[in-house]
């Protein structure tokens, strides 16, 4: 049986630190939707994704209710759709989008990933127009989100794409101007992106996993900075601890849901993601984790030791609590999702050099940055170079999801909206880069990638 | 379920919270008994001035759905002036039993 600090502990994670399931993401493989004709091949994804995930909602909502544990996010993930369209005879990719948009509507779910691309060593013909497509694809639906992968550690940074996904960035701010360029908002660009990552807007279904899986996202920075700030003034080892064995209960819960949304949906259990992943709402900030461990203000010397020491004892603690990790598994620090960062940029403590150094250490990278509108497509091709290269030298994931938002300046604030959250314009370096992103070509694979 | 998580089967735990006063025991466990809801263990205490208590009880024979009795606690707990919670144990049993 249960103590009554074991059952308090559980419900005042839940009711007062904001502890919740972030996502349950059905990934959904589509391969077997490939058809010349493009109407056919966008009927057949309608029919398998709407027969695949018609109940994935339903669910999601009975088990909340059983376990008492919200579940924030209901989500779908499909092949990335280059690979599926490229069989069809046309050159605009964009009825795909909407194929999605339509099929995530039916089945009630508020974001699809998959309007992907791997082009980290070149692009395929299905590739580039997937590419060329995206600004529109982004901007004429709602739930359909976009990645492209640009580099890995075995392939190096494929340049060509980097430089062209500039310009898409840009393209798509520009198409969804009176939006503040929230079609950016569902656009990551990514290095070494894994295959079974349940967060949006990176998620697709990758190559090597099963007909459909469940992976899920466990979400819990309030529940780590009521830990942090009631442990007082311990040492930084005993802090770990802390982390490492509250970690491990946050990540039970996603296990538990995991696997119960496997069982009723009749589809394998893929990965628990271990990622802290904030909210804009107050108290569920991985910033204020940050300053919680004893800095004045996320952003200031000492920020990339403290996340560096969160980043490893969540993984730890979490390892331990799961059958199957995997997907991007660490501190999330998007800016527009999290009121600390918010804070922390409004008040100057925190720049878009110290997010990258912080981007080495913690999963993912560049998230939800808001730039000015008219920031040049060679410099935000350039701020994805440098976070490809990070990726790629440390054999880890990063990525950049950065809005340049029409007609704002460093010191705006860009509202988004619900989970999206609002940011601070943030400014970039004025000096240009536009010869070294202009050379194009492939930067190779580091030494260490020679592993064989 | 694997590795000693074999799940409780019926189990759930019921969670009051609120102003102590005259009633809420008898509220609570009238609304389970009327659901044929069998009471395993009781147990509560005052935790920061609040009335606290946790039931764990067998929904095996239970006339009603978690989702129906949830519900019904709910309401209860509005004419008591608590707050009433049930959860399939399991939730529980994740978090602090390996």
């Amino acid at each position: 049986m249960f103590s009554l600090q074991e059952i308090l502990e559980t419900i005042t994670m839940i009711q007062e630190e904001n502890l919740d399931i972030r996502t349950i993401t059905l990934g959904i493989n589509i391969r077997d939707c490939c058809h010349p004709d493009p109407a056919v091949a966008q009927r057949q994804i309608y029919d398998k994704i709407t027969r695949l995930a018609r109940n994935l909602v339903r669910v999601g909502g009975e088990i909340e209710d059983e376990y008492g544990i919200p579940i924030v996010n209901k989500r779908i993930a499909v092949t990335p759709i280059s690979m599926v369209a490229e069989a069809s005879d046309t050159e605009d990719y964009v009825d795909f989008a909407r194929t999605l948009d339509r099929a995530a509507a039916a089945v009630g779910v508020n974001f699809i990933g998959g309007f992907s691309a791997l082009v980290e060593k070149g692009m395929t013909r299905g590739d580039r127009r997937l590419l060329d497509s995206i600004p529109r694809a982004l901007a004429e639906t709602e739930r359909v989100c976009s990645s492209v992968n640009v580099a890995s550690t075995r392939a190096g940074v494929n340049m060509e794409a980097v430089a062209e996904l500039g310009e898409i960035i840009v393209e798509t701010a520009q198409l969804t101007a009176e939006r503040d360029g929230l079609g950016c908002a569902k656009l990551a660009v990514f290095a070494n992106a894994p295959g079974d990552n349940p967060f949006m807007a990176g998620a697709f279904h990758g190559i090597g996993e099963p007909e459909a899986v469940i992976n899920v996202g466990v979400s819990g920075p309030g529940v780590v900075k009521r830990a942090v700030e009631a442990a007082g003034d311990v040492d930084l080892g005993q802090l770990a601890e802390i982390i490492k064995k509250t970690a491990f209960k946050i990540t039970r819960m996603g296990e538990l849901v995991g696997r119960e949304a496997a069982r009723r949906l009749g589809v394998p259990f893929g990965i628990v993601d271990l990622s802290l992943a904030p909210t804009p709402a107050v108290g569920d900030s991985v910033a204020e984790v940050l300053e919680a461990m004893g800095l004045e203000r996320c952003g200031t010397h000492g920020t990339t030791a403290a996340l560096a020491l969160l980043n490893d004892a969540v993984k730890k603690g979490g390892a331990m609590a799961s059958s199957a990790v995997g997907g991007l598994s660490g501190a999330f620090i998007p800016v527009s999702e999290d009121a600390g960062m918010i804070r922390a940029v409004e008040e100057g403590a925190l720049s878009l050099d110290k997010l990258e150094a912080m981007t080495c250490v913690c999963s993912v990278g560049l998230d939800m940055i808001a730039v000015p509108g008219d920031t040049p497509p060679e410099t935000i091709a350039a701020i994805i170079a440098d976070e490809a290269a990070l990726g790629v030298a440390n054999n880890k994931t990063t990525g950049v999801r950065i809005i340049p938002v029409p007609g704002k300046e460093p010191g705006d604030m860009v509202e988004f909206g619900g989970l999206l959250g609002r940011a601070p314009v943030m400014p970039v370096h004025g000096f240009a880069s536009t010869r070294f992103i202009r050379r194009g070509g492939r930067i190779p694979a580091p030494i260490h990638s020679l592993r064989n | 379920m694997q590795g000693g998580q074999k799940s409780t089967g019926k189990r759930i735990i019921i969670t009051v919270v609120g102003q102590d006063r005259i009633g809420i025991i008898a509220g609570v466990t009238n609304v389970l008994a009327d659901a044929r809801i069998n009471i395993l263990d009781i147990s509560q205490t005052i935790m920061q001035e609040f009335f606290t208590m946790i039931l764990v009880a067998d929904m095996t024979e239970s006339t009603v759905e978690l989702g129906e009795l949830k519900e019904r606690l709910a309401k209860k707990g509005e004419e008591l002036g608590v707050q009433i919670l049930a959860q399939h144990e399991d939730a529980f049993r994740y978090m602090h039993r390996i």
